[in-house]
């Protein structure tokens, strides 16, 4: 039977780079826990736990992409991002990974470091900055939102993959050759490709829960559109 | 709305455990984009074992603890329909139940609630939509 290993694998990246990172990720996890309390009330609690659920099933659903014999997955950066926000998106997508690394042996546990700075910090770093960037220019309709939740999620995807590039370069285990131009190149190109796909899941499934319950959008309820009586209109001249 | 709260939870719950116990079975079986781009230079055997060439998954090593569970299937679960979908739907209820049970734990008590004496929490809740926070 194949195997279905989707994160870094053990052995890919050396030990003190990948202890680095697991400084890194530690630092930042705990970071979003304290700006995350903030945002977790009685209602968001729930949210996120099925959020990080949600993430974890539609991670399994690999769809085969342009190129011939690769697939791509979920990575859920820009999904958490959008339903519960940064700072609690990033540990819903964190504890999906330890998850898999615990249970499933998906991911090397040593390699934790990397995959949750690559996909919880990077990715949703990548994601919410575009979604506060886009939830504010576009117009405040499905398709703005729709918009929006596609862009942040393809970014995100293609920046959190190079986000392993840059890890390949600074620890990775088998000498290129200085040839890292060749798997940043298929990592990039993948990536997008798997991007497209991931917009298209986040924009469906946001629009999904838009429809149903806007008020379980943490992006549409944290960046709502500039409020008349406290903001001055943009662009006025007092 | 506490109440639908929690229907829209158990309806989202549903479609998870309907994606990764049944959908699942129906994912493409190819290397994910980091594991093909991890195995390019290198050719594989039907068993997938790296016949030849030169590329980073070779140095792959072993998972630290594998587990019953390993690689998204039931350890000696013969049925592969029943060895992922059951595989998925244990993980969907295990990742809620770490994820939410830690969010509850940290989260936020007594929001926007007057603070009032105790245990009149539910009969404070219908002004919080109105006033938000500071």
């Amino acid at each position: 039977m194949e195997t279905l290993a989707m994160h870094i694998s053990n052995g890919i990246i050396n030990g003190p780079v990948a202890a680095i990172f697991a400084v890194i990720a530690l630092a930042a996890m705990a970071f979003c826990v304290m700006r995350g309390r903030q945002d977790l009330d009685d209602r968001l609690a729930p949210m996120a736990g099925l959020v990080a659920a949600f993430i974890f099933a539609v991670q399994m659903l690999n769809f085969p992409i342009f190129t011939a014999g690769v697939s791509g997955h979920l990575l859920g950066g820009a999904l958490a991002a959008m339903l519960v926000g940064p700072w609690v998106g990033a540990l819903c997508v964190a504890v999906v990974l330890v998850v898999q690394a615990l249970v499933f042996g998906d991911g090397g546990v040593a390699m934790l470091g990397l995959n949750i700075t690559n996909m919880a910090v990077i990715g949703i770093a990548a994601a919410y900055l575009l979604i506060a960037l886009l939830l504010r220019v576009l117009p405040r309709t499905t398709t703005g939102l729709a918009v929006t939740a596609f862009v942040a999620a393809l970014v995100s995807v293609v920046v959190a993959a190079l986000g392993f590039v840059v890890q390949y370069q600074l620890g990775g285990t088998t000498d290129l050759g200085g040839n890292l131009a060749g798997l940043a190149g298929t990592m990039a190109v993948s990536h997008l490709f798997i991007g497209i796909g991931e917009g298209l899941i986040t924009a469906t499934t946001v629009v999904t829960v838009a429809k149903v319950r806007p008020d379980l959008v943490y992006a549409l309820r944290a960046l709502k559109p500039a409020a008349p009586a406290s903001v001055p209109a943009v662009g006025g001249v007092r | 709305m506490r109440k639908r709260s929690w229907g829209f939870i158990v309806g989202g719950m549903l479609v998870a455990l309907l994606l990764a116990g049944v959908v699942s079975n129906y994912a493409s079986a190819h290397p994910d984009g980091l594991d093909s781009s991890l195995r390019a230079g290198c050719t594989f055997d039907a068993d997938d074992e790296i016949t030849g060439g030169s590329c980073p998954a070779q140095q792959e090593k072993e998972h630290e603890i594998g587990g019953p569970l390993a690689d998204y299937g039931i350890a000696g679960l013969d049925n592969d329909f029943l060895s992922t979908g059951l595989s998925g739907v244990l993980g969907v209820l295990l990742t809620f139940a770490v994820a939410g049970g830690a969010f509850w734990l940290v989260r936020r008590r007594g929001s926007a609630e007057a603070p009032d004496a105790a245990g009149s929490r539910d009969a404070a809740q219908p002004s919080t939509a109105a006033t938000g926070q500071g």
